[in-house]
């Protein structure tokens, strides 16, 4: 079985060697692209099973590329936390990539084998980002993570161009933060993995150097996640991105950041320092508070339904950063159930604007007029997800939710607490206004006359598939996250919290 | 004062760094941006370059004689090579993000016939 024991560095090596692969039979003919870059995913989100249910059977795995013990060599470690967002992010991009067949013929019908080298390549970086236990190999990751998301973003429409700009401006500023930190750590102990680090620093706790680099470390990722206000580029970016690689990027790039910082909090720093020595916690969770207010707010002023969407991003890692500074076990055990369900949750909701705009050519709030008679497949797949963003059992968003704000008033911290239920009313408000936009408000012509009739017009199954599927997945993994967080989560939530 | 020679290496990537940041984010032109971007990874670059260099220390090639018994081996006269390899590794990086940076410039000149960015912004509007 020794396929199987190769199963973590395969879910990497798969999608890298596959964007080669893309991108030279894209020359031959574009027709296979899409197949290859499907298979190649499909071959990592299996990969990715494997790797969950070997870490449940068996206890963490660490894997030694080429041999080299560490800390020497580079090592991929997964254990229960990352196993469980190794099959989120596979999952999110395999739904992606099913859906962008149709999309990316209307969208950018002429850039179809440079759009899935660079889905690819960004899935590698995301799943490599995840899967790696040395400090330094997650910042050349997050870089490939980066460069390919630059470029998916600059191909989509009119302002897109600006949008990827400003974010290659921010985005490196966070990479070489985080590169910065990773330095002051090397100074210190002359080590660069995870494990390793962990042993050494304790004997450094006092050391002002050691301090410096968690936050040099904490406002990379920061920038990286969007966390406000360092959120600047999110909003134009994903916005105007393609359909198909706002599908991918939205749901994935701000998650796998946050686990990244959960990741350093957690196996670099220990809970110990990062709760108690470092006395960061209460700003942190000041500064979620006013995320989760601010991205609410914000997005109650948009009237573009994506960029509306893109707010909500803001919002919400403000929910996982909150959540993962609230210095108690419940608290992280939601931020970490937040990621997946997040995840899910805006997927849904993008693949929801991807149709929009493939069936409408736009996404403003007015573009999603009397939606409910004409799709209604695509509109019931939306209300489930827009129910879990609100927080409506038994959806995904309810759970999650449920053991922030348990987290919440477990640690004291009232204000958090108050702060998700806020940004809850508002979730509400928002997708009520929009289903009632969809239901009732007739699509008007310029001259204010109904211009169509109320025929049922889905959308191709190709786009259907992948929403239904989701939008399952959302009620399924609400109605199993009580055991999703026994065999899972709880394994990787350090004990001796409150 | 002491100090600051001391530790001239921090305070030569400090400047740099904070060079490339005012750039970065007060430049209204994109290339020029661009050049701030790239003074400030240039500047993390030499901040690790630093750190690995020794004085009257030597390449990390340790010489074997042939047939020779191995001389023990201090530490202090090689420089420590791993800041340098991973550098190796960031620069190339930060090429591949210059190259990005460019292109999109590029595709920004091409649409809007301009670089500098109150002027885009006008026209967006």
């Amino acid at each position: 079985m020794s396929i199987v024991k190769q199963a973590p560095v395969l879910l990497v090596i798969i999608p890298l060697l596959s964007a080669f692969l893309v991108n030279i039979l894209g020359l031959i003919n574009r027709k296979y692209c899409f197949p290859v870059a499907a298979l190649a995913i499909f071959g990592s989100f299996a990969a990715s099973v494997i790797t969950l249910i070997r870490v449940i059977e068996n206890g963490v795995i660490h894997y030694r590329l080429g041999g080299w013990p560490p800390p020497f060599g580079i090592e991929y470690v997964v254990d229960h936390f990352n196993a469980l967002v190794l099959v989120t992010v596979s999952f999110v991009s395999l739904m992606a990539v099913l859906f962008s067949k149709e999309s990316i013929k209307k969208e950018l019908p002429d850039k179809i084998p440079q759009f899935y080298t660079l889905f690819v390549l960004l899935v590698t970086g995301l799943l490599g980002m995840t899967v790696t236990g040395d400090a330094f190999n997650l910042y050349v990751l997050l870089e490939i993570t980066a460069l390919t998301g630059y470029a998916l973003i600059a191909m989509g429409d009119n302002r897109a161009l600006v949008a990827s700009f400003n974010y290659v401006i921010l985005g490196t500023i966070g990479a070489s933060f985080y590169l910065l930190g990773v330095g002051h750590l090397y100074i210190m102990t002359g080590s660069l993995n995870m494990a390793d680090l962990l042993n050494i620093l304790p004997g450094l706790y006092s050391v002002n150097a050691i301090f410096i680099a968690l936050l040099l470390i904490l406002v990379g990722t920061w920038i990286k996640m969007a966390f406000f206000p360092m959120h600047g580029w999110l909003p134009n970016a994903y916005t105007y991105a393609p359909s198909a690689a706002g599908c991918l990027v939205a749901p994935l790039v701000t998650k796998v950041s946050v686990y990244i910082m959960i990741r350093i909090m957690l196996s670099v720093f220990s809970a110990e320092y990062v709760y108690e020595v470092s006395g960061l916690s209460d700003t942190v969770v000041w500064m979620a508070v006013i995320a989760i207010i601010s991205g609410s707010i914000l997005a109650l002023a948009q009237t573009d339904f994506k960029k509306m969407l893109t707010y909500l991003i803001v919002a919400e890692v403000g929910y996982m950063v909150g959540g993962a500074w609230l210095a108690s076990s419940t608290g992280l055990t939601g931020a970490m159930l937040h990621i997946v369900n997040d995840a899910l949750m805006t997927l849904c909701l993008f693949i929801f604007a991807g149709i929009v705009v493939y069936k409408r050519g736009g996404h403003q709030l007015q573009d999603l007029a009397g939606l409910y008679k004409k799709m209604p497949v695509t509109m019931t797949a939306f209300t489930v997800g827009a129910l879990s963003m609100i927080g409506v059992p038994p959806t995904a968003g309810f759970f999650s939710k449920w053991y922030l704000i348990l987290g919440a008033i477990d640690a004291g911290r009232y204000h958090f607490m108050v702060a998700l239920l806020v940004s809850s009313l508002v979730n509400a408000i928002l997708f009520f206004r929009i289903i009632e936009i969809a239901h009732f408000e007739p699509r008007m012509d310029h001259h204010g006359g109904e211009t169509e009739k109320n025929i049922i017009d889905e959308a191709p199954i190709s786009m259907l598939v992948p929403l239904i599927i989701v939008a399952l997945c959302l009620i399924v993994i609400g109605l199993y996250s009580g055991d999703i967080v026994t065999n899972i989560i709880q394994h990787s939530v350090p004990t001796g919290l409150l | 004062m002491q100090s600051i020679l001391a530790d001239y290496n921090y305070w030569i990537y400090i400047l740099l760094m904070m060079i490339g940041l005012y750039a970065m984010l007060a430049k209204n032109n994109l290339v020029k941006k661009v050049i701030g971007m790239s003074i400030f990874q240039t500047a993390i670059i030499v901040f690790y370059v630093s750190i690995g260099a020794k004085k009257h220390a030597s390449i990390p090639i340790i010489a074997h004689g042939h047939g020779a018994v191995e001389a023990a081996i201090d530490v202090a006269h090689y420089a420590n090579p791993l800041p340098h390899v991973l550098m190796l590794t960031a620069i190339v990086v930060s090429v591949g993000t210059l190259g990005v940076a460019l292109a999109i410039c590029l595709g920004i000149y091409r649409r809007y016939n301009t670089l500098e960015e109150d002027d885009i912004q006008e026209q967006l509007q």
